[in-house]
């Protein structure tokens, strides 16, 4: 029968749309085929401060991310906040004196972790530790510091002032 | 209680049934026995619930009391599997045809058969030609039930109700919307049919001289109760009111044209009372009472 | 009095109904083997119920994508974002407007069509007529429409998102000028595949499951009267709309409520 052969078809393009666009979810939009699981090594990284570091968070290095946050928690010890990371097996000759900052992309955008600098010949490899970080810049602290800075040369202006006209 | 031994003749018989509908008692202890191989009819005024007893005879309904055995078996009994392979063997043709509007003519008669059946393609095709050509619709097997007529809908449907050679049939008016040609070749069908196979038919009707014809014994209903039963002799000549004025539609007696209402005068003289202007639409107060369950 | 009267009443009432509608869904999911073993019954039904609502979805999809890129271009640009747009349309799409919106239209474009064929299946008498040929109308009728709309909502959503997102780049990048590889980087990057896309998914499989079943349920409960089947098909719009609505309350809390 011509007419059940022409639903037949319309269904199979029906199916095979919806599937397609699952596809195209999948690996144009979401982030499956650009970061393969299974692939990483490990390397952690000890900040006083992570700020909003969350898990999933990005690592890059000069701008191109490489890897993702792993896990973040806090050694009671040395009152330092320990990273996780997985970095992907592609990039393995990190070598072992990067610096790890954690920076904000944009003002108000989300928190990732940069890896930048460095020149040994040692790589990192599984399980490293970067030993250089420079902790998350946080909002308040900043503010607070720049306020009370601001604050503090209003009160030495009118002393500067004259030494400024000498 | 389920398995009595077929009681004589009866293929089906219904014993001290009672059923309601809300407040209204459909059926009063009434018992019926429909014998093997015999055409019985079922008559009553409209709304007393003949179909209503179709449907309890095929398990669709549960009587309230009582109970029905169809092959000597209690239909309401039955597990659902074992309801299914009885109702096989159960045709029904339905007062409104209840055709499958999505299928051709041809399709709905085949739906049974193709079902239950694993015949091949030929043969299914061969056995529909078959039981078209008896209600003589074969011409317009390729037609959607929508290009029927009301007529010759409710042919197709009987056609697919024998479509399985069923062992009895349950006639829903089959007579209605048929003129006098098609009626007098259905009249022959139902009759060969219960000849020539040994079905046994229940039929359902109000045509007292088609079915006084056919039928070997007649049971008339009226207010919940088999106001007179016989054969169409005996009914013909029963000394019942209720019967005579059946047999003879006369507007006057004991049964009533009328559904249960208050007097008619009284009806009209309350609403000249409150003097609502005559387009304001006013429920009875049933109605009321089931938009409001409904609703909240 | 009269008014705790029918408010028990209504207690009551809703009680049965809901649970008429339990009952009636174990006899679909009873039903759906029945349907594997027919898959013509099943191809059928996603034809009516899948196919004939793909034009809706996509063209809908295709204009709040658009819209999306739109509105989302005036306010990421007031802070410099403009880049940021792939993002913003893509999780707006795929976590909320693309379940929910395909959904809603599913239960206005497929449901309703659901809710009044059973009706009046229910009503010509052709259901009954089919337990009387021993054939069992949730086997053959119901489970084959409920398995078509549980299958086809996911495939709807998930063309509904694709389109939308591909109508938010013709708009920005297309119209607006954003960078085009900045549209799909910042997409990719930012758009994780478990808790994005999965989740989306498991919403419209979800909203799939409710609204096939409401409006078969509606429809196989509806009074056998012309009006009984219109008022049952709008109950089917109204009740899917609102659980389609409340039960995306409670799925983001549960997937996206921790992070
Ligand atoms: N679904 C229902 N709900 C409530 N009452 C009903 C329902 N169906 C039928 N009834 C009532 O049951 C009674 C019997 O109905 P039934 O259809 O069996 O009558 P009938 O004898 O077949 O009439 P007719 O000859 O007109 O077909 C009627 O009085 C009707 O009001
Ligand atoms: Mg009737």
């Amino acid at each position: 029968m011509p007419h059940t052969h022409t639903q037949d078809t319309l269904v199979g393009l029906f199916v095979a749309a919806g599937i397609a666009s699952l596809f195209f979810l999948g690996l144009q939009v979401s982030n499956l085929s650009s970061f393969s699981h299974g692939n990483t090594y490990e390397i952690t990284a000890n900040f006083s401060n992570s700020g909003g570091l969350k898990v999933k968070s990005a690592v890059s290095a000069a701008g191109v991310k490489i890897g993702s946050v792993k896990a973040i928690t806090f050694d009671s010890k040395t009152f330092e906040s320990v990273v996780k990371m997985d970095i992907d097996a592609q990039y393995k000759t990190l070598p072992d004196d990067v610096t790890a900052s954690v920076y904000t992309a944009g003002l108000l955008g989300e928190q990732y972790v940069s890896l930048d600098g460095g020149g040994s010949d040692e790589y990192l490899k599984n399980g490293s530790k970067i030993e250089i970080t420079n902790s998350a810049l946080v909002l308040e602290k900043a503010l607070g510091q720049f306020l009370f800075k601001s604050a503090e040369e209003k009160k030495a202006t009118p002393v500067d002032d004259k030494k400024g006209r000498k | 209680m389920d398995n009595l031994n077929p009681t004589q003749n009866s293929l089906v018989s219904v014993h001290n049934l009672t059923f309601s509908r809300g407040e209204k008692k459909i059926f009063d202890d009434i018992s019926l026995e429909f014998e093997r191989g015999k055409i019985t009819a079922i008559m009553g005024p409209s709304g007393t619930g003949k179909t209503t007893l179709l449907k309890i005879i095929g398990g669709q309904l549960c009587p309230e009391k009582g109970y029905v055995t169809v092959n000597g078996r209690n239909v309401h009994h039955l597990k659902r599997d074992e309801l299914y392979t009885l109702r096989k063997r159960m045709g029904m043709l339905f007062q409104s045809g209840a055709l499958l509007t999505d299928m051709t003519v041809f399709d709905n008669v085949a739906y049974p058969v193709r079902e239950h059946t694993h015949l091949p393609e030929s043969m299914v095709r061969s056995l529909v030609l078959m039981k078209l050509e008896a209600v003589g619709l074969r011409g317009a097997r390729d037609l959607m039930p929508n290009e029927l007529s009301g007529g010759m809908a409710r042919r197709v449907a009987l056609a697919r109700a024998i479509a399985l050679d069923p062992m009895m049939i349950m006639y829903d008016e089959p007579f209605t919307g048929q003129d006098p040609i098609s009626m007098g070749a259905l009249v022959h069908l139902i009759k060969s049919l219960n000849t020539t196979l040994g079905l046994t038919s229940i039929i359902v009707s109000h045509d007292v001289q088609e079915t006084a014809a056919i039928a070997d014994y007649i049971y008339v209903l009226a207010g919940g109760k088999v106001v007179g039963q016989g054969t169409p002799q005996e009914i013909q000549q029963s000394s019942s009111e209720w019967v005579q004025q059946f047999m003879n539609g006369t507007a006057d007696g004991p049964v009533h044209f009328h559904y249960p209402a208050k007097e008619y005068m009284d009806d009209l003289l309350h609403s000249e009372k409150s003097f609502k202007p005559l387009f304001t639409r006013q429920r009875p107060p049933s109605d009321r009472n089931t938009k409001r369950k409904r609703y909240s | 009095m009269e008014f705790f009267r029918c408010l028990g009443a209504g207690t009551r009432a809703s009680f049965t109904k809901l649970g008429r509608a339990s009952f009636f869904l174990i006899s679909i999911l009873a039903g759906i083997s029945s349907v594997l073993v027919r898959p013509r019954l099943l191809l059928k039904q996603l034809h009516s119920v899948g196919v004939l609502s793909f034009l809706i979805i996509t063209i809908s999809g295709l204009f709040v994508g658009m819209v999306l890129g739109l509105q989302g271009y005036y306010i990421l640009s007031r802070f410099g974002a403009e880049e940021t747009l792939g993002v913003m349309v893509a999780a707006s799409l795929v976590r909320e407007l693309g379940p929910v919106v395909a959904a809603l239209l599913f239960a206005g474009r497929a449901g309703s069509a659901l809710t009044a064929e059973i009706g009046l299946m229910k009503a010509t008498e052709q259901l009954s007529g089919m337990e009387m040929m021993a054939i069992d109308p949730i086997k053959r009728i119901i489970s084959p429409r409920f398995l078509a709309g549980f299958l086809s909502m996911p495939l709807l959503a998930a063309l509904f998102s694709a389109v939308g997102i591909i109508g938010g780049q013709i708009v920005g990048s297309g119209l607006l000028g954003v960078d085009d590889g900045a549209y799909w980087s910042q997409m990719r990057a930012n758009l994780d595949f478990q808790d994005d896309i999965i989740n989306g998914v498991i919403k419209s499989i979800v909203f799939g499951f409710v609204t096939s079943w409401i409006a078969l349920f509606e429809g196989y409960d509806a009074i056998p009267t012309a009006e009984g089947v219109s008022r049952a098909t709008t109950r089917t719009v109204v009740n899917s709309a609102f659980s389609i609505l409340g039960l995306d309350f409670i799925l983001t809390a549960l997937m996206f409520g921790d992070n």
